[in-house]
């Protein structure tokens, strides 16, 4: 153990602990910046690069940074000194005199840790005008990069590299020509991005954003010829409350349905039921590979891996073009329910599919990317029109006067509003496998299940496992999130050493509930865990928890699908991959 | 990300050059350097092959090589035109030369003449500092350069075209 004194306070920390843990022992917040700490992961950002954190250590001619350096027997620190303070402003004047002074436009403005930053220095003047950075803007269906507000934090380096090993983005150049981008300088739509918009999640400034559609929305609510519908991710619901003041974890689903019927829209719905739609396609193409597999078919590929999540599809299209056979050929639950709006739906109401609008409240940003795959069209018409992200929706409700918290509770609209406690838990790390678990066992033992909570697929372990008894066969599972753990699972059913029957995967560290789209968390893995014990909960209120036992499922089968995994099924619900080594 | 071709002798280079680092990423300065000596520069589909040999990101290999100044992603002109901006040079007027080369051949530090010929930049101190400002082309050693010598220099080269 060792000994200091920060600010005249005597503390004792563990050896290796750096001067900014060691102050909060004793209550001090030295400002930070470019710091971030994935506690959870057990991974930190702190190349020290922005100066904001230096402290004064006794003895020592120049200012520490209190991020990265480690406290030492009797130092003697001072985080408040003259000295200090004026470093730190002069700092942040410096990084100020080459930021783009916009923050009244800034997509970022009001959640910009820079503006924050500024705002807790002080800073009333800026003294110094120099060079001003001239990067051009990279904009994709998802993403804007705006190099120009970039302070290096290399935050999104961090999590694009370390978190997700997608290996996009790298600090490149030198002195006051460094920024971060993608290889050669070249456009994310020319890079091997997968779009998981955890680098927006992390970005303290509007350097990264996600493209804004809240005014292609309001055009198509506004438009009397069209019938405009909204689908919501399950871990909208689990996150939204937080854009309106409330704590990580309250669930709002009846009030958003309220608020968005508040908005205009015709109806309300629920991507839960096409998660439930999903659990029906890909559970079935489970036990027909597994009951193929045990019969000994050397034609039929296990594990099957899941295929829900956007940026997992992309990455596993860049990264492992070798094993396109293995994930399940199901689209995701946003591309079902949009192709069962567009067909099913729309012939019901008897309206051209072109004269319906589909809109998605997600919790991702790759959702945005995905929508507009050319296979998720007919005749040029997409399955799904615009893709909002939470944070998206929030600023829409706010922009429309809607004060979420003062809803009353109301209900999803019929038929594909409906869904069961397996739908909600999609939205969690473990959720889809547990979801499937619970209907591949029924369809395959015959029997009811005794008990309905998987606690040994939850949790937040990146990389977990559990071998569940489906009537003596033990059915092995594997669940990562994080595309880092995904490489793992991949790299070993590359070399013949995975074990497992099935695998969940989902990009964002905790799945959607950590999605790139989600009210920012600021690394906070609590927030994750709120947001995740809301979804179960909502799961255990529901009556109905298995996806086959839907009665909207059931009969959307029977008037028009016939069957899991029958032609139309698969011309409606099914995908395919394709090699994309070389990039977008 | 459309990809041009390497002739298959630079994959050979390449691939040899890597293996002998064992294909070790912490190596890839090393490799970076052995490849520059051979090639004369860095293009993108030769750091593209490099990413993929030593398993790493493209966009690591190109942050390295934008880093140092040493490495270089444009080809070197016929004649390489070094300006000495070293103490001594610089204090004897090695800027105005620099400067004067700019205006003539109508390039950058670092960059290249459209027509192949010259390449321009700067060095620290060659070692003949009696000589300041001192301009090498080449092998080939100027000293005591006068701003009205730049033409001069520049039209040998040209006359030794044609």
């Amino acid at each position: 153990m060792i000994t200091l004194k920060i600010d005249n306070k005597e503390v004792t920390v563990p050896e290796g602990t750096t001067i900014l843990d060691a102050a909060v022992h004793v209550g001090i917040d030295i400002p930070t910046l470019c710091h971030m700490k994935l506690h959870e992961m057990n991974i930190e950002n702190k190349p020290g690069g922005c100066r904001i954190c230096v402290v004064d250590v006794e003895g020592r001619r120049n200012l520490a940074p209190a991020c990265c350096t480690e406290v030492a027997e009797g130092m003697i620190c001072r985080t408040n000194s003259v000295r200090v303070i004026n470093a730190r402003r002069t700092v942040m004047e410096l990084i100020l005199s080459d930021h783009p002074a916009e923050c009244l436009t800034c997509a970022k403005s009001g959640q910009c840790e820079l503006q924050n930053m500024a705002h807790r220095l002080g800073i009333r003047e800026l003294h110094y005008t120099g060079e001003q950075s001239t990067y051009r803007m990279d904009d994709s269906p998802a993403i804007i990069r705006d190099p120009n507000k970039c302070i290096m934090c290399r935050r999104c380096e961090m999590m694009c590299n370390e978190v997700q090993t997608v290996g996009v983005l790298s600090a490149v150049q030198r002195g006051f020509n460094a920024v971060v981008t993608p290889a050669f300088q070249n456009d994310l739509m020319h890079s091997e991005c997968t779009f998981c918009g955890q680098c927006l999640a992390v970005c303290p400034t509007g350097a990264l954003t996600e493209v804004d559609e809240t005014g292609a929305v309001i055009r198509a609510l506004a438009d009397p010829k069209k019938t405009v519908i909204v689908q919501t991710a399950p871990a909208v619901r689990a996150a939204l409350g937080e854009e309106f003041g409330n704590k990580p974890g309250v669930l709002m689903t009846g009030k958003m349905v309220a608020a968005l019927r508040r908005l205009g829209f015709d109806y309300v719905f629920d991507t839960d039921f096409a998660a439930d739609l999903t659990i029906m396609e890909e559970g079935t193409e489970l036990l027909r590979r597994l009951n193929g597999f045990l019969k000994g078919d050397k034609s039929v590929k296990l594990p099957i891996l899941t295929s829900c999540c956007p940026a997992w599809v992309n990455f596993f299209e860049h990264q492992f073009p070798d094993m396109l056979d293995i994930p399940s050929t199901a689209r995701s639950p946003q591309q079902m329910f949009g192709s069962i709006a567009k067909s099913y739906f729309a012939e019901k109401l008897g309206i051209d599919r072109k004269d319906m609008v589909v809109v998605s409240i997600m919790p991702c940003v790759a959702k945005k990317y995905e929508r507009g795959r050319d296979e998720f069209a007919v005749n040029g018409n997409p399955d799904v029109d615009i893709v909002l992200t939470t944070r998206e929706l929030a600023y829409f409700l706010k922009l429309f006067n809607v004060d979420l918290n003062s809803l009353p509770e109301e209900e999803f609209d019929q038929p594909l509003g409906e869904s069961t406690g397996a739908g909600v838990i999609f939205g969690t790390t473990g959720g889809v496998i547990e979801a499937a678990v619970r209907t591949a066992y029924e369809l395959h033992t015959g029997k009811d299940l005794p008990k309905l909570d998987f606690d040994e697929l939850r949790g937040m372990k990146g990389l977990r496992e559990a071998t569940i008894d489906f009537d003596g066969l033990p059915l092995r599972i594997g669940i990562a999130h994080g595309l880092g753990n995904a490489r793992k699972l991949l790299e070993d059913i590359q070399s013949g050493k995975s074990h497992y029957h099935a695998i969940e995967i989902m990009s964002c560290p905790g799945g959607c509930i950590g999605g790139g789209g989600q009210p920012y968390h600021h690394g906070n893995s609590e927030v994750l865990r709120k947001r995740q014990q809301a979804l179960y909960r909502e799961d255990e209120l529901k009556v109905i928890r298995k996806s086959h036992e839907n009665p909207y499922i059931i009969k959307l089968y029977e008037e028009y699908l016939e069957k899991p995994m029958s032609s139309k099924a698969h011309s409606l619900l099914h995908t395919h991959y394709f090699d994309r080594q070389n990039g977008n | 990300m459309t990809e041009k071709h390497l002739s298959e002798p630079v994959e050979v280079l390449i691939k040899s050059t890597c293996a002998r680092f064992r294909n070790d990423e912490h190596e890839l300065i090393n490799v970076l350097h052995e490849l520059q000596h051979h090639l004369g520069y860095l293009p993108e589909e030769v750091q593209q092959m490099v990413a993929r040999e030593l398993h790493i990101p493209a966009a690591k290999v190109y942050g390295v090589v934008t880093f140092y100044s040493f490495f270089t992603m444009i080809p070197k002109g016929k004649y390489d035109i070094s300006i000495c901006l070293g103490t001594a040079c610089y204090v004897r007027g090695g800027e105005l030369i620099l400067e004067e080369f700019k205006r003539r051949l109508s390039i950058g530090v670092g960059e290249t003449s459209a027509d192949g010929l010259f390449s321009l930049r700067c060095i620290r101190c060659v070692g003949a500092c009696g000589l300041a400002p001192v301009v090498t082309v080449g092998e080939k050693v100027y000293g005591r350069v006068t701003p009205q010598q730049v033409r001069r220099i520049i039209d040998e080269y040209i006359q030794m075209e044609e």
